[in-house]
């Protein structure tokens, strides 16, 4: 299908510098178009100009120069044929479930009878049904968006937008209703004709998307784009997917790269794929937390468990669980298959260590095993009195999440990091230092030499 | 229908013993609000002044009347809130007027201008009791509407990014907006600044009841009137009456109309998580359980949502949230030169008329007089400093005991002080005090309870641990003040004065005159010069004495208040 939705041409967005010193190019020459029934993706680091091109695509705010059209016409004011589902929801907390639903089918003066019947459409659709007359208050994050994607369903917009719609969410959560939006959209009743997802994630836009356009900074700008050829669903243990996640990461991570436009693999300059160790999510677990249900699991005494009764038995929520989990397993204390977990002999001996020892063990493995660890202790040795500004670390978590994520993946490292003993966060001076015992056995030679860039 | 409201209503037995006590209430209300209301509209002529009659029988039909007014007010700082704030939040152009205008408004005193509005609402209203009425009604709006103002205003400037965008995107009408999302946001605040003002207003009632204008006593029914009347008779027993009255009235409008509107207004609290504490209140629980307003509300929905939709249709065209128009554009610039033209060509006009008409020695004297009555005001903001701090951290540090006395509190702050003025007045004419130094002592009476109230509100906002760990690191007397309390209680302590001695410039015009009988005690002061004024119907010194009071004010706002303010958000606040 090729009839257009929404068209950019040429659009420039300026922002004034505070204290009238000149403009900043915010977007730089902007021309795509939305196609009717597909899934399209914008990726870009963080400051590219995602958000505000898509704000200027909904009508929210005016380009500087260029035009947008919806449907063949110019768009001068909010976009009638766009409906958004907001980062942090953008619920009112006023207003039941079933009210936040009715609003926008209020406002295009549908009659209460058959506004509160699309309402419930939308709201069973999103699977809330019985949360009708809950108050957002009363409501989990991911069941917020639940009732932010209804309210934008309920009007069945032509173009749904979604502005980084999961990162809010943690990440099982976000996971969850990731599939659920992908299964409605492959089911083939989706409310409206396409969707255009702003993200950061680069697994999240081969996932969902049909076409994922890639955004540049200094200024915005579109750099290519990738057209994600595989059957919906897209499984992710496909070999092509994996394949095309490392492209996109290539691309994301080599701001140089051109891509060729049909989207076939891009002409990658020398550098081999690889994924930056800023960009592996830490799962937010406290070490205590991991060595707690280590030693729950240790106890039991049976080789195997089954993840399903472990929730039961913690009486934790599965979330939760899950997390800790996915903590002990990317740290090789725990495997899990086929839905049983095995404690690995790293994993029985951390659980039965004391504290020190365990400290030890737990350095040990997040060393090994976690990328981003070795990273930043290669970074701290590479100073001469071993400290590094916070700044720096999180401007590379910055490239990968949200600012909110970025900060609560710092906030995890530390606590990890300073469990292990690997380095001190000195709040007042805002700078990671290299904690003594670190510095003494990277001497030893513990450590493979740092690698200097 | 699986809305859960509706199943509850249901459920619920169609008509129980909340649902008598609702109707019953609804109906008495109507019947004194009709009874009482009916006296505002009697005949008068500046000869026939209505008599205030001593017996304390009278009382609670002069409480009624006194009360009324007071809701009468508030209905209408409501509405002038609402409206007001709405445009200067949502009109660039309105903001660069309204914003400034009302930072003045809220600096001159309401019982400066109270004589220019007796004297054009009797004009207006000429022959009913209606004028006078209206002119009290308006002096209390006036002590009142300001402050709402501001809070709602502010409010609007800080609805989250998001939700205005989801406003705009989902195009909702100018009226949708208004009632489901601005009014909301802003409710919270709104109720609890209502809530204050109101208290305060108590005390511009009293002195707007009975008042001597350009020679002629004017005198409304009211308590105010009641104690004035007391006054001129040298009456103890009647005072001590008015003021059981008035104790009584506040308890019964607070726990039977602001508690009850507090506990509905959480359900707009904004953060998104479960509350710790919700505020309580034993109406609001008859309320809700009754069904009457289940009902009546169930009636009015089709209704409602015609007028919703009416109103909806109208303001689309007016307020549909246009995007910003571009900025510094040529309209802009004429607007601007306009506005500054109009205030320039104000300032000159009222210049040469005082200048023509009273002379350029007179401003001199007002000045000097206007040192003298700051001069008062710091006094009375340092000592009430010092006295109350220490008593507010006690009581702040002690939460049994501080949320004992938070009702107490909130009462004496709204406990209009010039009903206690004849027994002060008595008691320095007994003990010889010369009123120079007891005007700061009957400025104080109103304005000190800000003092106490942000002091105890400032020493709960210090975290338990960090006094425990004072203990434990034995850091104890003048120290612990110097390194723990004063930085954690400097920013309460400095909104506690900013109140404070805006109360206090309002109080000394009836502070530094007052009488007993046919005793009269004047205090040299800019208080003195303003009513002595008013008293004579002298204009330019009318217009002199209010505009430098207002610079006054304003000008210790700008140099000390402010960056005082600032300092302590800077330096005190996480
Ligand atoms: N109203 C504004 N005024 C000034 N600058 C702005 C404004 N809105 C955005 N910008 C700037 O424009 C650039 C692009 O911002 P935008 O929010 O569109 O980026 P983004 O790609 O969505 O980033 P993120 O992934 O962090 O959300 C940023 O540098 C930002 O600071
Ligand atoms: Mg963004």
């Amino acid at each position: 299908m090729s009839d257009e939705l929404i068209r950019c041409e040429h659009v420039y967005k300026r922002f004034p510098l505070p204290g009238g010193k000149g403009e900043f190019t915010a977007l730089s020459d902007v021309s795509l178009s939305v196609r009717s029934g597909e899934v399209l993706a914008l990726l870009g680091r963080s400051g590219s100009g995602k958000s505000t091109l898509l704000r200027i695509m909904a009508g929210l705010i005016p380009p500087s120069s260029g035009e947008v059209l919806s449907g063949g016409e110019p768009v001068t004011d909010a976009n009638p044929d766009v409906a958004m589902v907001f980062q942090t929801f953008a619920l009112l907390p006023w207003l039941t479930v079933l009210e936040n639903v009715e609003l926008g089918l209020e406002a295009r003066g549908i009659r209460r009878t058959n506004r509160v019947r699309r309402a419930l459409n939308a709201v069973d659709l999103v699977g809330l049904d019985g949360f009708e007359g809950a108050y957002p208050r009363e409501l989990s994050g991911g069941m917020k968006q639940r009732v932010g994607c209804a309210r934008a369903f309920a009007i069945e917009p032509k173009v749904l937008f979604m502005d980084e719609p999961f990162s809010a969410l943690d990440v099982l959560t976000a996971e969850n209703l990731r599939s659920e939006i992908d299964q409605l959209w492959n089911a083939g009743n989706f409310p409206s004709k396409s969707i255009l997802l702003v993200t950061h994630n680069i697994e999240e836009a081969v996932f969902l998307a049909d076409r994922v356009i890639i955004m540049g900074s200094n200024p915005g700008h579109l750099r290519g784009e990738v057209n994600i050829e595989l059957s919906r669903p897209h499984n992710r243990s496909d070999a092509r997917f994996a394949e095309i996640v490392d492209r996109l990461y290539t691309i994301m991570t080599n701001p140089d790269v051109t891509i060729a436009a049909t989207g076939e693999t891009p002409a990658v300059l020398g550098a081999a794929p690889h994924k930056s160790p800023f960009a592996q999510p830490l799962p937010h677990v406290r070490p205590g937390g991991i060595s707690g249900m280590l030693q729950l699991l240790a106890e039991h005494g049976a080789q195997t468990e089954d993840v399903a009764h472990l929730s039961d038995r913690l009486s934790i929520t599965a979330d939760d669980l899950l997390s800790l989990l996915e903590a002990a397993v990317s740290l090789k204390f725990a495997e899990i298959a086929d839905g049983d977990v095995t404690l690995t002999t790293t994993g029985r001996a951390f659980a039965a260590s004391s504290i020190q020892s365990g400290k030890e063990i737990f350095r040990k493995q997040l060393l090994e095993c976690v990328r981003l660890f070795d990273s930043i202790v290669r970074t701290l040795e590479g100073k001469k009195d071993g400290t590094m500004r916070v700044d720096f670390f999180l401007d590379l978590w910055d490239e990968y999440f949200p600012a909110a994520e970025a900060q609560r993946q710092f906030e995890t490292a530390v606590d990890w990091g300073r469990f292990a003993e690997l380095f001190e966060y000195d709040s007042l001076e805002g700078v990671l230092r290299l904690h003594e015992s670190t510095a003494g056995e990277a001497k030893i030679g513990t450590l493979p030499a740092p690698a200097k860039p | 229908m699986r809305n859960a409201s509706y199943a509850t209503a249901a459920r619920k037995v169609p008509f129980g013993l909340p649902d008598v006590a609702v109707t019953l209430g609804v109906l008495t209300l109507l019947a004194v609000i009709a009874k009482v209301g009916a006296g505002a509209f009697v005949p008068f002529t500046a000869k026939i002044v209505p008599h205030v009659d001593l017996d304390p029988r009278n009382l609670p039909y002069y409480a009624a009347r006194s009360t009324l007014r007071m809701f009468v007010a508030l209905v209408w700082s409501t509405l002038f809130t609402l409206v007001y704030g709405y445009f200067a939040a949502r009109s660039k152009r309105a903001e660069r007027v309204l914003i400034p205008l009302l930072d003045i408004l809220q600096s001159v005193p309401v019982l400066g201008y109270l004589s220019v509005i007796i004297t054009a609402f009797i004009a207006l209203f000429r022959g009913s009791l209606l004028g006078l009425e209206f002119a009290a009604i308006f002096a209390i709006f006036t002590s009142q509407a300001w402050n709402m103002t501001f809070s709602f205003y502010q409010s609007l400037k800080s609805v989250p990014h998001e939700l205005q965008e989801a406003a705009a995107l989902y195009r909702l009408s100018g009226w949708q907006r208004f009632v489901q999302l601005d009014v909301p946001f802003a409710m919270i605040g709104l109720v609890w600044n209502a809530m204050i003002s109101f208290g305060g207003g108590w005390f511009f009632l009293a002195a707007s009841e009975a008042i001597t204008v350009l020679n002629h006593n004017y005198t409304l029914p009211g308590v105010g009137s009641y104690v004035a009347a007391a006054v001129a008779a040298q009456d103890l027993r009647a005072l001590g009456w008015a003021i059981v009255t008035i104790a009584v009235v506040i308890v019964l409008v607070d726990q039977l109309f602001w508690r009850p509107v507090v506990a509905w207004a959480d359900r707009f609290r904004f953060e998104q998580n479960a509350a710790a504490e919700a505020p309580h209140s034993w109406v609001f629980d008859v309320i809700r359980a009754a069904n009457v307003p289940v009902l009546v509300g169930r009636v009015w929905v089709p209704a409602a949502d015609s007028v919703g939709r009416l109103l909806a249709a109208v303001t689309d065209a007016w307020f549909a949230t246009r995007r910003p128009a571009r900025e510094g554009g040529r309209g802009d610039r004429l607007f601007n030169a306009a506005v500054i033209g109009i205030v320039i060509a104000l300032s000159v006009v009222a210049l040469r008329f005082i200048l023509t008409t009273v002379g350029f020695g007179e401003i001199f004297k007002v000045f000097g007089l206007g040192l003298a009555t700051m001069a008062r005001v710091a006094v009375l903001v340092a000592l009430a400093t010092i006295v109350w701090t220490p008593i507010g951290v006690a009581i702040g540090f002690n939460p049994r005991l501080a949320s004992a006395l938070q009702p107490v509190v909130q009462f004496l702050s709204s406990f209009p002080a010039n009903f206690i003025f004849p027994f002060a007045t008595l008691a320095f004419i007994r003990l010889g005090v010369p009123i120079n130094l007891g005007a700061i002592l009957l400025m104080a009476l109103g304005s000190q309870w800000y003092i106490l109230f942000n002091a105890i509100a400032g020493a709960q906002t210090i975290p338990t641990d960090l006094r425990e760990m004072c203990d434990d690191c034995d850091l104890r007397g003048w120290r612990r003040w110097r390194r723990l309390i004063v930085p954690g209680i400097f920013a309460s302590l400095v909104t506690g004065a900013i109140t404070a001695s805006g109360g206090a410039w309002n109080a000394s015009i009836v502070s530094e005159v007052v009488s007993w009988g046919n005793t009269r005690l004047t205090a040299a002061g800019l208080g003195t010069y303003i009513t002595e004024a008013t008293t004579g119907g002298d204009w330019p010194r009318i217009i002199l004495g209010v505009s430098m009071m207002s610079l006054f004010v304003v000008a210790v706002n700008r140099t000390v208040w402010r960056p005082l303010y600032g300092y302590a958000q800077k330096r005190f606040t996480q």
